[in-house]
């Protein structure tokens, strides 16, 4: 596999349409700038900030960018606020759409078959496989990403964080509880 | 007392070869450069995850990848199967002739 890809990136830097110095850049900037860290900074602004949390339940995509996380591939975000009453759960039926510039790349289970076929058909048997375990009368709410609209899940402030920096905040909103298929640790 | 763990995924490599990394940046970069649209690129790429001999637990997932810009690129009439095939070969045999520890360049290729 490492051959074909050398070939294409040979193919594609001879007409042009690439560069290495590019390429280069991009895999920097997805291995050590962008991932789980700018999702949660996220979420701990809107725990932090009331004006935010409502900017961001209006406008995901503008209020994210104000914290410089903005995507690349033109596409809209749409943050859902788990509540009492509703968790929110988020997959990718069609292949692996997924809200890179605030979490990074997906983790391979996002990307594998069973979890895409069954988050939908199954998501309460699926939470449980991931530890979660809801209360009964919660409701499941489960939304599907596509190429152009992404889901960010701000999972419920956890109980005795009154008074916490963002900073703090941030350290317990983890990439699975922004997923959906966990919730925010509890304050220690 | 305890160090509270890191937050789950904070440290999971994000690919497993240097070749996934390159793969994946091939595919931004062309879209960037609006070769394609990224709704093509998902439709490309679904359909290759969606074939049936596409690993369970999706482990293949870069090889998919891969598949999918392959593909993608030869509709667009950028880099048929043929020559990658070919400029592959030249690389692998590149890569046999070149002694240890020195970089691999297609110009060792001995057929070159």
């Amino acid at each position: 596999m490492a051959a074909r890809v050398r070939a294409l990136e040979t193919i594609l830097t001879r007409k042009g349409l690439i560069d290495s110095a590019a390429i280069d850049v991009i895999v920097d900037t997805y291995e050590t700038k962008v991932g789980p860290r700018n999702g949660a900074r996220v979420v701990a602004r809107a725990w932090s900030d009331a004006e935010f949390a409502d900017w961001l339940k209006r406008d995901a995509t503008a209020a994210i960018a104000s914290l410089g996380y903005t995507g690349r591939q033109g596409e809209h975000m749409q943050a859902v606020f788990n509540t009492d009453e509703t968790h929110n759960l988020v997959v990718c039926t069609l292949c692996s759409c997924y809200p890179w510039s605030v979490l990074g790349l997906p983790p391979v289970w996002y990307k594998a078959p069973p979890y895409r076929s069954r988050a939908v058909i199954d998501p309460r048997g699926v939470l449980a496989e991931f530890g979660l375990k809801l209360a009964d009368g919660k409701k499941i709410r489960v939304w599907d990403s596509t190429a152009e609209l992404r889901y960010l899940v701000v999972p419920q402030r956890p109980s005795g964080t009154e008074g916490w920096s963002e900073e703090r905040l941030a350290d317990l909103v983890t990439r699975d509880s922004m997923i959906g298929t966990g919730v925010a640790r509890e304050a220690l | 007392m305890s160090r509270p763990e890191l937050p789950a995924g904070i440290d999971e490599p994000v690919f497993s070869e240097p070749w996934q990394a390159e793969a994946f940046a091939m595919v931004v970069a062309l879209h960037e450069r609006g070769v394609f649209s990224w709704a093509e690129w998902a439709e490309r790429l679904s359909a290759e995850v969606k074939r049936p001999e596409a690993a369970a637990d999706g482990s293949d997932y870069y090889e998919r990848w891969v598949a999918a810009l392959e593909r993608l690129l030869a509709e667009k009439g950028l880099a048929g199967h043929d020559e990658v095939d070919a400029v592959a070969a030249a690389w692998e045999r590149a890569a046999h002739a070149t002694p240890h520890g020195r970089p691999i360049l297609l110009e060792n290729d001995p057929l070159a």
